[in-house]
């Protein structure tokens, strides 16, 4: 068998963009950064040279303007993809995606299309502190008009990539830094993770864990932790925040009798509750054996020093700990 | 190096006479000072002692320095990522900052807040700022403020050329403008945002033209020349303490390092880095400008460099010596 072919998750985005760009003249990226400098994170890196800077466009640092220009471009028959250098700094284009973006399809009665994606790394772990760690991706998916999808490796971030570009509306696509860098097989055709499919990525009898972009790989390694005590973890990765498949969760708990939900974003008003309330208002009920529980971002900003940055969300250990105590009732 | 000198000290020969040699000397010292933590933040961040990022201002000292000086006490600081200077320059302890930068719970934000985030609420440095133009609508709400209890403070706010492409920068301006709040709007042109030159991200030749259409002044000056920035920031502060409103002052300079840890700098030669450190560095500048006034000798210009990396020596042993935040203490601190 060949071996197969392995990309980091900003290799994985940066093929997609490329084959996207290739295949589709409406496509262009823009965003601050993203031409020589490659973007922040380096997803961009080389795109400016091959499509040039008519394709790939710097921005001034305003990022109102970056969401708008996306909108208006996306109105008007191209399929723009923006970047947001940091998911914090989105918060200075809300007004455009929250109030234009996701609504005007709806208010102009159905007949105007925004087929934008707005691409951002969110997340903790580098030490850049409160004001460029945040996890905000609750907030879009309280939006009705916008899409949120967050991809956990790097095969599920091309897929669900191309996915989101294809797609006919705004689309908010968070990624996370500590990812960039993880490695995994992806295969260099194109091809489409479909948005709106939940994916059970480790089966397991004792506790369903429903985990999100870093926390992923987190609950995956908790779960190999436990089942050396006999624990077994069932993981399933929604991927897609919004629309969410909540199916394959209910099923799972169903199976399990057990739920926790983990993200990095805070908890109080995170997207943990969404997941906790349609399992608990779902059949899987009747299966419960134990509380369902979340595990989530401490409800603080992000703290500069490493420790307290460390401490500040779910990490391996919490998980093990929670996990450990749902299945053995020491709730 | 020594006609520029000569033609310095003629055009501030006003200003040498009223600031006088130990102010003079002392200004040269913190700008030492300012290079001295740059260049120990950078060293301490390659051997792995710090995490996260930073933004050095080695090159940029003048600006700092100029504007610092030109304020006086019980005047508001507002901030932004690239800070380190300016905080110094406004008389911030380099322990505390050091310690900061460290993450040690001695720091000025306890070690929660990091590089980006360095404020000194009590000097009433009201703080460092991690978003773009961030400061600039607080600026106005400081203004609002000093007119509301009537003091003659005024509110100092440093931010980039990059920042005065957000929107905020503009409603700021305005703001001010209508209310003839006393602020000093200085933007610290250093030619680049990240990898943005200023040629590609404005159309106009002065970032302090845009002042004229929210009807302030606007002033461009050489901001690698500490007196040029100190007359102007002292006018602007003046006209802003006698209620007659704000100013935007431009200060060209230069950034001599990548923008954060992790820059290559493509998008720039090292023959214009090289060509700035050699022809425009403000600390050589200005050393020789007080050399040439006879203001100071070889000898005290050479121990200023010891004086100031002997004072980041202490500040980094005091850090280290300083004890992390307690975990257990990790909810404190979010709410009053
Ligand atoms: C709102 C916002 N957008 C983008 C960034 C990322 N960023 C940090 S500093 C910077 C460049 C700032 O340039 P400038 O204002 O000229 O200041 P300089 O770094 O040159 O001192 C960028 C893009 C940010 N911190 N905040
Ligand atoms: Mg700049």
């Amino acid at each position: 068998m060949p071996e197969l072919r392995e990309l980091t998750y900003a290799e994985a985005l940066r093929e997609c963009l490329r084959q996207l760009m290739e295949e589709d003249e409406r496509v262009f990226l823009i965003g601050e950064d993203i031409g020589v400098y490659g973007g922040a994170f380096g997803v961009t890196a080389g795109l400016i040279e091959q499509f040039g800077p008519e394709r790939v466009i710097d921005t001034p640092i305003s990022e109102a303007g970056i969401a708008g220009a996306c909108i208006g471009a996306a109105l008007t028959g191209m399929r723009p993809i923006g970047e947001i250098q940091f998911m914090d700094f989105v918060t200075l284009s809300m007004e455009q995606l929250v109030l234009q973006a996701a609504k005007v399809r709806f208010m102009f009665g159905g007949k105007a299309s925004v087929p934008m994606v707005l691409r951002m790394p969110s997340g903790s772990g580098t030490g850049a502190a409160a004001q460029h760690s945040e996890s905000l991706e609750n907030w879009f998916v309280h939006v009705p008009g916008l899409k949120v999808v967050m991809p956990s490796t790097p095969y599920d971030a091309k897929g669900l990539l191309r996915a989101a570009v294809l797609d006919d509306n705004p689309v908010i696509f968070v990624e996370h830094k500590l990812l960039y860098k993880t490695k995994g097989h992806v295969p260099e055709a194109p091809y489409i993770v479909p948005l709106g499919q939940s994916k059970v990525v480790r089966e397991g009898s004792h506790l369903t864990v429903v985990a999100t972009s870093v926390m992923v790989g987190r609950a995956l390694q908790a779960a190999e932790q436990l089942a050396e005590e006999g624990i077994e973890l069932e993981v399933i990765d929604p991927r897609t925040l919004k629309p969410l498949d909540d199916a394959p969760i209910i099923e799972s708990v169903k199976k399990t009798g057990r739920a926790l939900v983990v993200h990095e974003a805070v908890e109080m008003g995170g997207f943990g509750g969404e997941v906790v309330a349609r399992i608990a208002a779902s059949e899987a009920f009747d299966y419960l054996e134990a509380p369902i529980r979340r595990l989530a971002g401490l409800d603080i900003p992000i703290p500069y020093n490493r420790r307290l940055e460390y401490h500040a969300v779910p990490q391996v250990e919490s998980i093990v700990r929670e996990a450990r105590k749902l299945v053995r009732g020491e709730y | 190096m020594m006609q520029l000198s000569q033609d310095l000290i003629q055009r501030h020969q006003d200003l040498i006479e009223a600031l006088g040699a130990e102010t003079l000397k002392a200004m040269l010292q913190e700008m030492h000072l300012i290079r001295a933590f740059e260049e120990r933040a950078e060293q301490l961040y390659m051997q792995g002692k710090v995490h996260g990022t930073m933004h050095l201002s080695i090159g940029q000292e003048a600006t700092a320095v100029g504007a610092a000086n030109a304020m006086q006490e019980g005047d508001y600081l507002l901030n932004h990522h690239r800070g380190h200077g300016h905080c110094l320059a406004w008389g911030s302890d380099p322990n505390r900052m050091m310690a900061e930068f460290m993450g040690k719970e001695t720091g000025y934000c306890r070690g929660r807040g990091g590089s980006m985030h360095i404020a000194d609420i009590e000097s009433n440095n009201l703080g460092a700022n991690g978003i773009v133009a961030g400061g600039l609508p607080i600026a106005v709400g400081v203004g609002l403020s000093i007119k509301m209890r009537r003091t003659s403070q005024v509110c100092l706010v440093i931010f980039g050329d990059g920042a005065a492409n957000e929107g905020a920068f503009h409603e700021a301006l305005n703001m001010a403008s209508i209310w003839r709040l006393p602020i000093v709007f200085l933007c610290e042109n250093n030619q680049y945002a990240m990898s943005m030159p200023v040629q590609q991200a404005f159309n106009i030749e002065n970032i302090s033209q845009r002042a004229a259409a929210y009807g302030l002044p606007g002033v461009t000056v050489d901001g690698n020349d500490v007196l040029a920035v100190y007359a102007a920031v002292s006018e602007a502060a003046a006209r802003a303490r006698r209620g007659e409103g704000a100013t935007l002052v431009e200060a060209k300079t230069y950034r001599y390092k990548g923008h954060s840890k992790s820059d290559k700098q493509v998008y720039r030669s090292r023959e214009e880095v090289r060509f700035w450190q050699e022809n425009r560095d403000p600390i050589m500048r200005f050393s020789q400008l007080l050399l040439t006034a006879g203001l100071i000798s070889e000898a005290e210009a050479a121990q200023m460099r010891e004086r100031a990396v002997a004072i980041i020596d202490a500040a980094v042993a005091f850090s280290e010596a300083s004890p992390e935040p307690d975990v257990a203490d990790i909810m404190s601190g979010v709410y009053a």
